[in-house]
């Protein structure tokens, strides 16, 4: 198989006009004794080979198109209407670079930036980027942004203990050359140890919303603590959950960032995702990655262009803040069709279904004997689950069931060995959950 | 390309005018001609103690961005607030409207390794 | 010429070549594709006082109406639960458009678009070669698409055989034992590199070293990853020949040298001639040599970076690989080392955690972080879709096909480098590998420059080359054509280029008014970045 089209007639004629008389006497800078060395590789298949190799990968794989499932934990099922795969099938939109040439690219560069404004919508900020890699690389950005906007002087940087454990791990890799000092996660901190910890030298704070667990904090008096020394509030937040809860804007949040995942894009073993990033207009000349604004062309049409192109790195160089060039566009790309499709009324209701299955799962578990469900806190679509046994034993009774249960939190909580935590979306219905409640109970 | 003579000028463009223990700060035309068109200023705060050499903002167009590096070190007393809101304001008067700060002056010695208007035109004719 | 010439020629379709159907290589001066019709060419200036700018394709918050919804979705069938009132948000600024709609506006916005499905487009140093549609089917089987990242080893063998085998693939094709899949893109894959060199020094207790060495013409990526891992940068010039200078070279090289990140071939499309030397040089004071991959598509079957002494290097998986740009993304950035940097990879890593019991079993494949890894570069595994795209696309082609991809891509390159070279200027004009850098102006037309060259190439139905990059050859233009191209396209875009230089001189307001065919025309950047408009909707009240 080959996408190659060159007969041999037009490889002589090409040959011919270069003035050589075979395709390896181009290389002659290479140094001969590494030249052309043996490719260890398998023969070639033709494509309806190919096809059901793949397809016999994929089906040794236990996935949510055959399974209940009810795990979470920063990746979510949702229900992706039709419309969306067929137009990310578009080939000017897939098979397009990123929008250099502005006259060429006037379909990527609107649909990013209906993009930014429903991102902005949504956390109630002002400005939002077209995309970082995933949530944890988001989180990682917003650190040197809280960084760079103290002047490098502010090196502290406080994360909640309930922040999804990757995204942390994810802000040290990113930080490990720099002089920035991460604090706050490796207890069990609540809000009001992490408050306790600001002072001058705090560059932001991070929580997320909800948090791992599920829940939702009180956060009235956050905002006002971190702003009283000069730092900023930074929220790692749900996009579907705020349909349903107070936008982060509203909560005085300085910078919102999330994984949009949850926002039509597949599963997929956890990639490609879609890193969102929005904030308030004073930092939006120290963001990273690229931003589409609004402009005209020389004949008054309205039209987009990526702009302020001097902050990125083939620009500013050694100067710029971050390196990223290639983003998430196409990702960005499915969330802007998704919040299309869904609106005003129909993100709200699947919120909804979530947050109300959810706590029917949740009362139904908590009532078995020998579990117990954390109510301390309100929660929209995800909880934990103490159980009588080992999670990977009940994980293992699950699976035979047909049904994916939870994340064991135990591995990344010292203290919560044998605590589940269970995601409850749209897509489980009431008969799944039931089976869910039915199977825990004979575990 | 104006140089002004009562003014010095360093290798990355800045100039700077010394009356006592005050100096006031810009960039010089042939920078904002390379820039082009200038659409974002960022400035420091009055109060701010700053080196020689060291960044004390950045002038951003739609193509370039760049550092702005204190000519001489001193400590910042007025900052040209309304040209932060009209920075083509230096496009067009880099040496006048266009100053970017004011600062009290720490060591004037510093000014000794700064170019004189002769020496920067030949600087500039070089590059 | 006459029309009966078979060569192909660099022509409009028929509707867009003002009328002058008898000659073949006239120039396009009027739009093939439809613009509203107030904005026709000869409605050229704005009214005095400008009324709302007309519009290509209306927002898509401005098709809907109130009340409007595009998705049904089913009834609630649980029991409802009380909802926290004071916790809950107000109004959710979301557009209010049916299904029908939505597809509309979309497939117009897509019909805006260039797209290698669409046409020709050899942008330098992007690698856009045909994205094969059956990678696009392959990572959407439902047993990849619905996979949850946290699955259980066991639930997941399919998916993780898939990327061990991908690894073991890359690592053989660049000639470096380990690899990890985890980076998301280029850029990550660098900075994973670039932090690998740094933990290397630091685990030997070797603190001095803070310098990363960088040629002048290097991907912008390269010095801004250094500065991010808490590098400086230092650029080394090139030679006259376009490559390294190896007494500056000499001269930067000390004990405060980490590394070295070199890209091969270099951002002029040219394989540096002395780059054992250069390996040597840095590798003797004690420095790691580090190669930017995105120039894999002139190397793959020719030479394995790993043999030649390189320590580390990442490879774009959305260039070589053909996993599609996406628009700017997804990519993939994976990374492969020697044994020096085997235990510092970013993770996780798919390995076999079981042999299998017979040769007729599989062995258990799991996920393991190397011993001292750099750590996690984002949540999960990396870009699994991607790694599904270039599994099938690696398998579908084979060593054979592997090898023909970089030989074709070579040939292409220099067939138009040869076609090209009496009309430009091309610096460093020796056998270029899958790409080559020529000047973009000419001294007799000062006031045109590589921007209008680029502009004036979308009229005749091209993508633009790459423009003012590499920084080091004055007006820029990159052009790589990659192997999936035939002889006919690469004769029409010579052709276009040649009568490109001709209008240069004979009518410059051409190229200087170009584009005149594309959905808009040139726009004003200056106004995009003074004022900002970033977002289409007010902020509420309630959100201030």
């Amino acid at each position: 198989m080959s996408y190659i089209p060159h007969t041999d007639l037009e490889r002589q004629q090409m040959l011919a006009a270069i003035g050589v008389t075979t395709i390896e006497d181009l290389f002659e800078a290479v140094p001969s004794s590494h030249r052309f060395p043996r490719l260890n590789l398998p023969a070639p298949l033709s494509e309806m080979e190919v096809s059901s190799e793949l397809q016999a990968f994929a089906e040794a794989n236990e996935h949510a198109g055959e399974f209940a499932i009810f795990r979470g934990a920063g990746a979510y099922h949702h229900f992706s209407p039709s419309a969306i795969n067929h137009l990310l099938l578009r080939g000017e939109f897939y098979t397009a670079y990123t929008p250099y040439q502005p006259e060429l690219s006037q379909g990527t560069l609107q649909a990013t930036f209906e993009y930014q404004s429903m991102l902005c919508a949504l956390t109630g900020m002002d400005a939002a980027n077209a995309s970082h890699y995933d949530g944890a690389t988001s989180l990682a950005e917003a650190v040197t942004v809280a960084y760079e906007v103290g002047r490098g002087k502010r090196k502290k940087v406080i994360l909640s203990p309930g922040i999804h454990p990757m995204y942390r791990e994810v802000t040290r890799t990113y930080h490990q050359g720099r002089d920035i000092k991460i604090v706050g996660d490796k207890g069990r901190a609540d809000l009001s140890d992490l408050i306790d910890m600001l002072d001058e030298n705090t560059a932001m704070l991070a929580i997320q919303y909800p948090n791992y667990f599920g829940q939702i904090e009180d956060l009235a008096k956050l905002a006002e603590k971190v702003h009283e020394v000069g730092a900023l509030l930074v929220m790692v937040v749900n996009p579907t959950a705020l349909a349903l809860f107070k936008s982060p804007g509203e909560l005085g949040a300085d910078i919102v960032v999330g994984e949009g995942q949850p926002l039509g894009i597949p599963l997929s073993f956890g990639g490609p995702y879609l890193g969102f990033f929005a904030c308030r207009t004073e930092y939006v000349r120290k963001i990273a990655g690229r931003i589409v604004g609004e402009t005209v062309d020389t004949q008054g049409r309205k039209a987009y262009v990526m702009t302020l192109r001097p902050r990125e790195q083939d620009i500013r160089r050694d100067k710029a803040s971050s390196n990223i060039c290639t983003n998430q566009g196409l990702m960005a790309l499915a969330a802007c069709i998704y919040l299309s499709l869904m609106g005003k009324h129909g993100l709200r209701k699947v919120a909804e279904l979530c947050y109300h299955k959810a706590h029917y799962a949740a009362a139904q578990i908590d009532a078995l004997p020998g579990y117990s469900v954390d109510m301390s806190k309100p929660f929209f679509h995800e909880f934990v689950v103490k159980c009588p046994k080992p999670v990977s034993e009940v994980n293992q009774a699950l699976i035979e069931r047909g049904i994916i249960g939870g994340v064991d939190l135990g591995a990344d909580y010292p203290g919560m060995t044998d605590h589940m935590l269970l995601a409850v979306t749209e897509v489980n219905s009431k008969d799944e959950i039931d089976a869910l409640v039915e199977a825990l109970k004979q575990v | 390309m104006k140089i002004p003579t009562d003014v010095k000028y360093t290798k990355n463009d800045e100039w700077v005018r010394i009356e006592g223990d005050t100096a006031t700060i810009g960039i010089s035309d042939f920078a904002q001609d390379a820039l082009n068109d200038i659409v974002y200023l960022e400035l420091p705060d009055v109060g701010a103690a700053i080196e020689q050499g060291k960044a004390f903002g950045v002038v951003e167009s739609v193509k370039a961005a760049s550092d702005l590096y204190m000519p001489i070190g001193g400590t910042v007393t007025e900052v040209n607030k309304p040209l932060v809101d009209e920075p083509e304001t230096i496009n067009t008067d880099p040496y006048g409207k266009g100053w970017m700060i004011k600062i009290k002056v720490k060591n004037a010695a510093e000014a000794d390794s700064l170019m004189d208007s002769a020496a920067y035109e030949a600087f500039c004719a070089d590059r | 010429m006459s029309k009966k010439n078979k060569k192909p020629t660099a022509t409009l379709p028929a509707d867009a070549t003002n009328g002058a159907a008898t000659t073949v290589v006239e120039s396009p001066t009027e739009p093939a594709v439809e613009v509203p019709p107030a904005a026709s060419s000869t409605d050229a200036t704005l009214p005095a006082k400008a009324p709302a700018p007309q519009v290509l394709e209306p927002l898509i918050y401005d098709l809907g109406s109130p009340g409007r919804v595009g998705v049904l979705l089913p009834a609630l069938d649980v029991p409802e639960a009380d909802l926290p009132k004071d916790l809950l948000r107000g109004d959710l600024d979301l557009p209010e458009v049916s299904e029908l709609q939505v597809v509309r506006h979309f497939v117009k916005l897509s019909q805006l678009n260039f797209a290698i499905d669409k046409g020709f487009y050899p942008l330098g140093s992007c690698t856009m070669k045909y994205n094969p549609k059956l990678n696009e089917d392959t990572a959407r089987l439902p047993g990849f698409a619905h996979l949850h990242p946290l699955t259980d080893d066991e639930g997941a063998q399919g998916a993780l055989a898939l990327m061990h085998q991908l690894q073991g693939w890359l690592g053989e094709i660049s000639g470096f034992r380990h690899v990890s899949i985890a980076p998301a893109a280029g850029a990550q894959g660098e900075f994973a590199g670039i932090l690998m060199i740094r933990k290397y020094h630091l685990e030997r207790g070797d603190t001095k070293r803070t310098k990363i060495l960088i040629p002048n013409s290097a991907h912008g990526t390269n010095p801004a990853t250094v500065t991010m891992a808490g590098f400086t940068a230092v650029e080394l010039p090139a030679d006259v020949d376009g490559n390294v200078d190896l007494e500056a070279l000499r001269a930067a090289c000390d004990d405060t040298v980490a590394g070295m990140m070199i890209t091969v071939p270099n951002t002029l499309g040219l394989f540096e001639a002395h780059i054992l030397e250069v390996i040597q040089l840095v590798h003797d004071c004690g420095g790691l040599m580090y190669m930017d991959g995105a120039n894999m598509n002139a190397l793959m079957g020719v030479v394995k970076p790993g043999e030649l002494g390189f320590d580390v290097m990442h490879y774009n998986l959305h260039k070589t690989f053909s996993t599609p740009h996406g628009g700017g993304g997804p990519g993939s950035g994976p990374v492969g080392v020697n044994e020096k940097l085997a235990p510092y990879l970013p993770g996780p890593i798919a390995a076999i955690i079981e042999e299998a019991a017979t040769p007729e079993d599989a062995p258990l494949y799991g996920l393991v972080m190397p011993e001292k890894s750099i750590g996690r570069l984002k949540a999960f595994h990396g870009n699994f879709g991607m790694h599904v795209r270039a599994y099938t696309y690696i398998r579908i082609h084979g060593a054979s096909g592997i090898q023909n991809i970089t030989r074709h891509a070579v040939l292409n390159a220099n067939y138009i480098r040869v076609n090209l070279q009496g009309e430009y200027t091309i610096p460093h004009n020796r056998y270029c590998g899958h790409e080559f850098v020529l000047e973009g102006h000419w001294e007799d037309v000062p006031d045109i420059h590589a921007l209008d060259i680029s502009k004036r190439l979308m009229d005749y139905g091209f993508h633009p080359p790459t423009n003012y990059f590499p920084l080091i050859v004055p007006e820029a233009l990159m052009i790589e054509p990659t192997e999936t191209e035939d002889k006919a396209t690469l004769d029409t875009f010579i052709s276009a280029m040649k009568q490109i230089a001709a209008e240069a001189k004979s009518d410059p307001d051409l190229l200087r008014t170009a584009p005149r065919t594309a959905p808009v025309t040139r726009l004003d950047e200056k106004r995009a970045a003074k004022e900002l408009v970033l977002c289409c909707r007010p902020i509420p009240e309630w959100a201030e």
